[in-house]
Formats: C-alpha cells, structure tokens, sequence
C-alpha cells in the first residue's frame, strides 16, 4: 500500500473542479463540512468527516451499510446533533440557509395513510418561501403543477398518496423538492426500490438540475450505476475514503477501501484492470 | 328553565339546549382530535385530558374562584406542561414514550385529586369531573345581550370558534407538520413548535368541555369521530367535516338515548359515538370490512371466470385444426372455474355476460367475445413468460406460475409495452404461439 | 396501629407487589398504558355484574370487570390487525367508550335502585380503600401469589416473548398465547386494584414501579424483584401517610410517591441516571478532546523528529474545528500534567512524557483508520471513539498486521504499547 493513499489527510479537499476550468474568485463553498463526528455513545457512526464542494456538482455518496450516509445527509440539514466539528451551506449556517436547501428523504419516514392527494403533497414544497400563516396562491399552484409535469406525475395530480405504487411514491417526493427550487438538493437513496422506468425519469432531473447550476447530492445504493449517472462521487465508510471526479476516484483500490471484499464484481474489475495495466 | 325559542313545547326546549351544548362542545373536540389521530398521539389527548385537572385545582387554589380565564391559563399550562415533560422524559431520561407518558399525566392527575380533595366542598366536586353536567345545561343560565344562554355555552361558543380559526389560519402548516415533520423541520416550520401549539388547543378544548362531558368522556369525543371519519374519506378537509358532523350526531343520539334510559347524557354521548364507528368500521366504503371483503369476492370472482376462458381458448388452440370450437359438459366447466360455489356463480356470470354459451345437447362452449377474451388472457400469460425469460435467469418450469397469477391484470397497455420491450413477440419459451392483440391483428396483416 | 390500617396496610403493600411484577412485562413491552385502558374499560362490566347479580357482590363485580377489559383488549387488537385504525386510535376508543358505557350503567342503577344500594361507581373510579375488608385482602393475596407463581414457572418463555416474539414464535413457543396471559394476568391485578385505588391511581402503579426498577438493572430477574418491592414500599408508605394526615386520599398520595421515588432515580440512579450520564459523557468528551489535540501534536511534531520541535499554535488551530476557548482550556489542562511546555502564548512545545502519550494516541488513531479501510464490514461494529480502546477491543494478530503495514509505510510511531518488536530508535 503505497504511502500517499495511506496518507491520513484528515483535510481532505474535495477538487471537484479539478477538471473544469474556474475563473470564479474565491465564492463560499456550496457545501463545507469540516471535522465534523457524529456517535450515539461511544459509536461513531460519522467520524473526522471533511468534505468541501465548491462548485455545483452532480455527486454520488456510496458506502457499505452502516457507513453513515444517511447520517451525513441528515447532519448537514441539522436533523441530528454534531458531536464536533461543523457545517456551512454557500458560507453560512444551515438554519440560514433553509431555504436554499431540498431534502428528499427516504420513502419509509412518511406516513402514506394520511388523508392528502399528489397535489397537495408537492405543493408543500412551496410552503418554505410562503412563510407563517401565507397561503399557497395561484403563483404557487402553477409552480407545483409544473414540477409534476416535469417529473411526469401530472395526471396522478388528484390521486391519494396512499394509492401510489413505489415510484411513483418517489417521484412525488422529486416533485416536491423540485417545487422548493433550491440551490442544493440531498436527496436519500431516491433509485432504492423503484422501476427502471422511474429511475430513468430521476437520473433526467439530476442531470437537468445541475445543468441548472444547482448541487446534487445522492446517496446512492447500487454501485454499477454510479459511473452512468454522477459526475463526481464520494467514498466513504465513517470517515471519507475518497472524494472527486469518478474517473479519478471511482477506482476498484478505493472500492476495496469503502467495501472490503465482498464484491466480487470488483474484484473481476480491478484483475482486469491490473492484467491490462501490466501488459500495457 | 331557559324560556326560548318560543315555538318549542318545554320538552322540545330542553332538548334543544342540551343538543345544541352537546354538538358546539362536540364540534370543537372533533376538529381538534382530527390532528391528534392523524399523528398516532390519541393518548396524548386522554394524558392531557386527565392532567388538566391539575391546572384547574391550581387556578382555582390561586385565585379562589372557577372564572373561565385563570381556569384556561392552569389547563392550558398543564397541557404544555404534560406534552412537554413527556417528551423530555422520552428523550432524555431513557424511558420509553408510552411510560413516560403515563408516569407524568398519572402524576399530574393525583396532584390535581389531592389539591381538590382538601378544598371543601365548592364547585370542584367529583360528580361533575366524572360524569359531566351537560344534562342539567339549560338549568344553568347565564344573559347574554338580553338572552337566556346556558352557561356552559359561554365558554363552549368561543373555543369553537377559537378552534376554527386556528385549523385556518395555520392549515398549511398543521398539514405540513403532521404529514412530515422532517421536512417542515429543514423548511424552518417548527414541527416543534407547532406540535405544542396543537397540544395548547387540545387543552383548551378538553378543558372547556370538562364541564360539560367530564374528563374522560371527552377522549371520546376527541378521538371517536375523527377514527370514524378516517374511515370514511381520503381527503383531509372532508375528514374535518365528518368528525363534525358525526360528533354532531352522537350529542342527538347520546340526548336521546339518556331520555329513552333514563341515565347520563354524556356516557351516551360516547356509547352514541362509539355505535358510529362501529358501523363504519363494519359498511364503510372502501375501508369497512364488508366492502373489504365484497372486493375481495370480487376479485377471486373474476378470477376464477377468467380461468374458465382461458382454458377453454387453450383447449381450442390445441384441438384439431378442422374444428372451430370446443364442448365441454356442466361439470367439466366448473372443474376448469375452480371448486365452490366461487365456480358456479362464474359460470353463471360468464353466461349472463354472453362468454359463454350452451349448445343444443347441453354442452358448453365459448362465445365470440368470449374467445376475444380468452386470446387477451392467453397473450397476457404468454407475453410476460416472454418477458421473464428473456431478462431473469429462471428455470423454465418457474415460468408458469408468475405468469398463471398475473394475466388477470395485464391489460392491452401492458400489452402494448411488452411487445416493445421484448426481442421477439411471436412464440413464448415453449414454442407456443402468443396471439395477437387487438390492433396488432390489424397493423401485423398491414405489414405482411 | 387500628385493625382496619392494618388490613389496608397489607392490601395495599401486597397489590403494590403484583402491580410491580406484573408491570414490568407491561412496560418491557411498550404496553405501559394497556392498564390504564383495562381499567377504563372494566368500568361497565362491573356495572353489569351488579344489574345481573342485583347486589353489591365483590368477586361477581370483580369477575364482570375482568370479562369487560379483556373485551376491550380483543377489541383493540382486532382493532389493529383488521382495519387502518392505528393501535393508539384502538386503545383511546375503547377506553373512553367503554368509560363513557360505564357511567350510563352506572346513572342507570343510580336511578334505578332505591337509596342505599349503589354500586359505588366512584369508589372504583378514585379508589376507597378504608373499604377493605379481610376477605379482599385475601383475594389480594391470592391474586399475587398467583402472579408470582405463573411469572417463577413460566419465567424464561415469558422472558423469550417479551425479547423477541417472532423469535419465539419460530422456536415453537405459542407466543399468541403468551402474550394473552401477559395480558390477562395485567388485567386480574388491574382489576383486583381497583376498589382499593381507583382506575387512574392503578394504571399509574403498573407502570411506576417497573418504569423505576429499570433505571437500576440491566436483568430482567432483578428488575422483578426491585420493581416488586417499590411497589410494597409506596403502597404501605402511601397508606400510612394517608393515615396519618387524614383527608389526604390515599391512592394518589401512593401515585405520588411513586413518582417521587422514580425521579430520584431518574437523577440518581448508577448508571442510567441523568447525573451518572452527564458525567460520563462529559469524562469521555473531555477525554476525547485531549486525544484529539495530542494527535495533531504529534503529526505536526512528527516530520522533524527525533527532536521535539516549537509549534505554532495556529498551526494547529487551523487543523481542526476548535474554538479558541476550547483549544486554550485543553492547552492548560496538558500542560498541567506536564505534557506539553508552553513558552509563550503562541508556540507549545511536547514534552517528552507527552510524546510518549502522543504517540500512543497517534498509534491507536492510525491503527483504527487503517482498520476502517482493511476491513469496512467491521468497521461499525468495532469502532469506538475512544482511540485508547483499540488493543482490548482488536484481535491481537490483526493489530500485529496493521502495524506491520503502518511501519512499512513508514507511519507507525514508535511506542511502548507496540506489539510487535521494534528497531531500536
């Protein structure tokens, strides 16, 4: 194991813009997390974790389970206590920033009884920018129409949330967080358990959304798509293992570091790799 | 004696004042116990409507008096008070929720029994708290602007209102906070904050009509006509209406029934409520266990028709090439429907509808439409043992079943969009031809 | 003491007993407030029972209360299983009905009956336990032994049930079954309690004592007992309280107690006390701390070693997310125990017995980060915080490996904890 990739740089800078030219001078990072431990007791389930993005990126978040990705997402939207360290969204506080953040959770946090239908869902999406006591107009209801069209729900407008198959559960979870036009979206395992069709349909929006400008952050559960749909990726299992560009990254020596070797689709890759590089 | 309306024989007028107590009373606890449903805390409304008595033996130890005012700001602490001690007990003292809950609200409701039992004799008394004196409401008058009222109406008449504006005003946010706190969380709605603000109200509302119902009777109508209501729709709105409507008819039934039994307006007020939800939980459409249970005849109905065509269109299919169709007898037929009563009733609809038909020598075979469908079915099947094989590995003989099961729902769109996702659409992996559709028949001969 | 005290005394002592043993299943469960249901809903049984029978009968009313809770629970659960009703929506439904069907009974009777031959309703909503008689304490006593003898013989399937009932089901233990008795045994003591204390007053003495005994063991057998003595303890201290200051109802002064003893424990108990707790967690955050700041001591000593270099105290400000405040009182506490030399304000030397602890702490952080990496499927589970830990909590032959990796990639410090055999420095 060579001495730089064992190379304890608990700083870890993320140069996602290696890549791509920047002329922009020094603007606040899109998302700063720097040191930050999240344990519940003594286990540390987030641990010296420093990320920095500083431009909008398309970003992939993999690890084995219990790797802490939920947990990440959760600690930067302040959902969770920090044990140490801290988190800053375009230079500032999250709880300043709220309205500049989208959150699309996992579809197990809510409850699909409840009496409302797929408008109404997606509409609540606008209530952040209304404020207190504000109703949701017409500007509003327009908005949210659109964001259904856009994520090709709008014919399912009037049907209870009960009555939705899984993707397009999901899909009314993109469509809400689409209607809060945010700059920086996390998004919670969005492709777990729904058709290729809808995944297909989310893989879309990600793109158009950073083309956009905006920031994508996915934690995402199947690792052979991580190439197709992310620019950059992020490896980690409690602590960072690597963060960047994928061709950069996305290496099977990194993929041992996250997963260990219990891949063995990974371990075919990286012979292969290995093979050609000595032949070559 | 309350001496208006005019119109009403004395009877009538009683009546009429303790309902009209009743459906205020109950209209206010409905709207609120809606939200308290909806989030799985019901047992925060029974915890915080026995505490509350706490902060009435409070208000009135403090200010020696029952007016409506310090009684509201003791209930309405003890209610933040309850809410919040449980949660933090939860939370911080490692003991589970449904413990802390009943430590606290048992706590509070022993403090409240103590203070009052020291107290000498006064308004506080036992009976009131436990049985509720709606029956003697238009016995207690109050004049208001010129008016005969019953007193207890003085209180009930704002907390209604008090309700109704607070669901509106804040309907957004209740919505949003109830649904997925979460997310109103990052969004900056407090669901903390708001969640408080619900359990203010529910102790606002319980504690006005304490005096009415008594403690525990008003649970009853905190939760019983919102459960019946959630039965019933779908929508939240209409969920709100009903609860109202539905807490409106238990104070009718409940007067009525305390009349016919000579007993206690409230306790019948409850049972009233109570026989509701059964009902609905019994007729309800859509989420009543008969309807339930008539969809599901329904469906093993279909399918057990179904089964019928398709096997005789398979029979059909392999019979000589010369003969247009296939006989088979009565008892045959319900063989192919499936054992039971299930089968013959299918038969009988399968004929009713013209799928089926008899010939002269009693023998039964399938119609025009009757063949139509049983190609769709035997498409069905065959385009998805198509579609298993050619993109999962499994065995040939695990392609059947699936395939067996799922005809019944794969519709001509379906259809449709199998044909585009499989290589080849013409034989299934044993070789057997898949049948065309409808308007492949008519684009397929266009293309030969 | 009076004969009647004395038969209240150990009436109320002996139900405190069973409430305690049979509650702690309860609250194991997240069932606390199932007793609170059971005795709103025993309520129009008893009433029942005194229309059929026509008298004043205890065991036949005790009986009709049984029958009427027991219906409540099978409602509730038939409730959940059967329709969208959410088990919290059941249990409120079916206690303020069944209440509320309860006191129509009993205003029924009221009305019906000639003076002087009440059913007492109240007496069993708030409790009168100056109404105890011999023979209620004996069927009390009965009711407890009882208990204690199902929970002793059938102790570990019910221990199995509590803990995991798809578990047992699956290892062939009725476990439906079980848990009916649980639930029936919950509902004897409910009712049996009722006279004495009243509802409330009993469904606050299922769950205090069990919620109490819990903060002071981690055993089940153990939690038992203690929860069955605080149980004995505040009935009979409750009884002769209320005694003593006549006017002072007694099931709440009992509720009370109870509550007072349990938010001591809450406070005072070892271990899962709140005091406990604050401590241990501020110990472990400041210790941490400090093996957070040798750490980075360390990495930025470590590149002009063997000799121990002037820092920069901004230096290492800027490594980590340290506040001046915090990073000035970990400072002071090193240097205090003689780790670290400060010459001024800004620059900080390690001296050497705090390079040593350095680089142990460097060591252990090094050795976990590796760890994470080589083998991530364990990485959760063995994981701690505490750096410190790492020899106790690894297998010795894979410390020996990761050291061995550590030291050809040139990043192990050299410390005495060491496994392996070090070259000479």
């Amino acid at each position: 194991m060579s001495t730089r990739t064992l190379a304890s740089s608990r700083r870890v800078l993320s140069r996602m813009a290696e890549s791509r030219t920047s002329s922009e001078p020094a603007a606040a990072p899109v998302l700063d997390i720097h040191d930050v431990t999240v344990a519940y007791h003594r286990k540390p389930v987030l641990w010296d974790f420093d990320l920095t993005i500083t431009e909008p990126s398309l970003v992939g978040i993999v690890g084995p389970n219990g790797a802490g990705k939920s947990t990440l997402i959760k600690a930067i939207l302040g959902l969770i206590p920090l044990t140490s360290g801290s988190v800053s969204v375009l230079g500032q506080d999250f709880a300043k920033q709220r309205k500049l953040v989208g959150y699309v959770p996992q579809r197990e946090s809510v409850d699909w009884d409840f009496p409302i239908n797929v408008f109404d869902a997606v509409l609540m999406g606008t209530y952040g920018e209304l404020g207190w006591l504000r109703r949701p107009g017409r500007k509003q209801r327009r908005w949210a129409m659109h964001c259904l069209e856009k994520v090709g729900i709008a014919d399912l407008a009037q049907r209870q949330i009960g009555q939705l198959s899984g993707g397009q559960q999901q899909r009314v979870f993109l469509a809400r967080a689409l209607a809060q036009n945010a700059k920086l979206y996390l998004m919670d395992e969005p492709m777990a358990g729904v058709d290729a069709a809808t995944e297909h349909v989310i893989f879309q929006l990600l793109r158009e959304l950073h083309d956009e400008g905006r920031t994508v952050l996915v934690v995402h559960h199947d690792l052979r798509t991580v190439p197709d749909y992310f620019d950059d990726v992020v490896l980690m299992n409690l602590r960072l293992v690597a963060a960047g560009p994928v061709e950069k990254v996305f290496t099977p020596e990194n993929l041992r570091k996250t997963y260990g070797r219990r891949l063995d689709i990974l371990d075919d890759a990286g012979e292969a790799m290995r093979s050609r590089v000595r032949s070559e | 004696m309350i001496d208006w309306p005019v119109f009403l024989s004395p009877d009538a007028r009683l009546a009429f004042w303790t309902i009209l107590c009743g459906v205020v009373c109950n209209a206010s606890c409905a709207i609120i116990g809606c939200y308290l449903v909806l989030r799985r805390m019901s047992l925060l409304g029974d915890a915080i409507s026995h505490a509350v008595l706490a902060g009435i033996a409070v208000a009135f130890l403090l200010t020696g008096s029952l007016a409506p005012l310090p009684v509201f700001i003791g209930a309405v602490t003890v209610g933040l008070l309850t809410a919040f001690l449980t949660q933090s007990l939860a939370t911080w003292g490692r003991i589970t929720e449904d413990s802390s809950m009943g430590i606290v609200f048992t706590s509070l409701f022993a403090i409240g029994v103590i203070i009052v039992s020291q107290i000498d004799g006064v308004h506080l008394d036992t009976d009131c708290v436990l049985y509720g004196s709606i029956d003697t409401a238009p016995v207690e008058i109050i004049t208001v602007a010129g008016y005969d009222i019953p007193h207890m109406l003085q209180i009930l008449v704002p907390m209604t209102v008090l309700t109704l504006l607070f669901v509106i005003a804040f309907w957004k946010e209740l919505k949003i906070a109830s649904f997925d706190p979460l997310l109103a969380t990052t969004m900056g709605i407090g669901a903390s904050f708001m969640h408080y603000l619900l359990m203010a109200m529910v102790a606002g509302v319980t504690v006005s009509s304490l005096e009415a119902v008594g403690a525990i009777v008003v649970v009853a109508m905190l939760i019983v006509p919102p459960a019946t209501a959630h039965l019933l729709t779908d929508r939240l709105g209409w969920m709100l209406v009903w609860s109202v409507a539905i807490g409106g008819v238990s104070a009718v039934l409940g007067y009525w029934g305390a009349v016919r039994f000579d007993t206690n307006v409230a306790g019948m007020m409850a049972v009233a409520a109570g026989g509701q939800f059964t009902l609905a939980v019994a007729f309800a459409p859509k989420h009543g266990l008969l309807s339930r249970a008539i969809g599901r005849m329904q469906l093993a109905l279909r399918i057990a028709a179904e089964d019928v065509i398709a096997k005789l269109y398979r029979l059909e299919e392999q019979a000589a090439e010369s003969t247009n169709r296939v006989d088979v007898s009565r008892k045959e037929c319900e063989h192919l429907a499936g054992a039971g009563w299930i089968g013959r009733l299918a038969i009988l609809v399968l004929s009713r509808r013209k799928q089926l038909a008899t010939s002269a020598s009693g023998q039964w075979h399938l119609t025009t439409t009757g063949r139509e469908l049983g190609r769709s079915l035997v498409r069905s099947h065959r385009l998805w043992e198509t579609f298993l094989d050619e993109n999962f590995e499994l065995p040939p003989d695990h392609l059947h079943e699936p395939a067996e099961r799922l005809e019944h729902f794969i519709g001509p769109q379906l259809q449709a969009r199998l044909v585009q996702e499989l290589a080849q659409s013409r034989t299934d992996p044993q070789g057997k031809v898949i049948p065309p559709g409808e308007a492949a028949n008519d684009s397929e001969h266009a293309a030969e | 003491m009076e004969y009647n005290t004395q038969i209240v005394l150990a009436g109320t002592s002996l139900m405190g007993v069973c409430a305690g043993l049979v509650g702690s299943f309860a609250v194991l469960r997240r069932r606390a407030l199932i007793g609170d249901t059971l005795a709103h809903a025993a309520l129009p049984g008893l009433c029942l029972a005194f229309l059929i029978v026509g008298h004043r009968s205890l065991p036949a009313m005790l009986f009709g209360a049984l029958l009427s809770g027991l219906v409540g629970v099978l409602i509730i659960t038939a409730l959940r299983y059967g329709t969208r009703i959410k088990e919290d929506a059941a249990m409120g439904i079916v206690l303020s009905v069944f209440y509320g069907a309860g006191i129509a009974l009993s205003r029924y009777i009221q009305n019906q009956s000639t003076a002087g031959s009440k059913a007492g309703l109240e007496s069993y909503i708030l409790g009168k336990p100056a109404g105890m008689i011999l023979q209620d304490l004996f069927l009390i006593g009965g009711t407890t032994l009882a208990c204690l003898l199902l929970i002793v013989l059938l102790y570990k399937e019910f221990k199995v049930v509590l803990f995991d009932s798809q578990f047992a089901s699956v290892q062939g233990w009725p476990a439906l079954r079980l848990d009916l008795l649980l639930m029936a045994m919950i509902a004897v003591a409910v009712v049996i309690g009722l006279p004495a204390v009243g509802v409330v007053m009993m469904a606050a003495l299922l769950i205090i004592p069990a919620a109490t005994a819990r903060l002071w063991t981690e055993r089940l057998a153990l939690m038992l007992v203690i929860s069955a003595l605080f149980g004995a303890t505040i009935g009979g201290a409750g009884t002769l309280l209320s005694a003593r200051f006549a006017g002072l109802p007694t099931g709440p002064v009992i509720v009370l107690l109870g509550s007072g003893l349990f938010g001591v424990s809450l406070l005072f108990a070892p271990r899962s006390g709140f005091l406990a707790r604050w401590l241990d967690a501020q110990n472990f955050r400041t210790r941490i701390g400090e093996q957070a700041l040798l750490c980075e001591l360390y990495n930025l000593t470590e590149p002009s070693l063997p000799s121990l270099v002037e820092l920069d105290r901004d230096t290492l400000k800027s490594q980590r997310s340290w506040s001046d405040n915090e990073l000035s009182k970990r400072l002071t506490r090193l240097n205090v125990a003689d780790l670290i030399k400060p010459s001024d304000n800004s620059r900080i030397t390690l001296t050497p017995s705090g390079y040593a602890k350095a680089a142990q702490v460097a060591r252990a952080h090094r050795l976990w980060q590796l760890f994470i990496e080589s083998y991530p499927d364990s990485a959760p589970d063995f994981t701690d915080l505490d750096a410190e830990t790492i020899d106790e909590k690894l297998d010795q032959e894979i410390v020996v490996q990761l050291e061995d990796r550590l030291r050809s990639a040139g990043r192990l410090p050299k410390t005495t904890h060491s496994r392996t055999r070090e070259t000479t420095q």
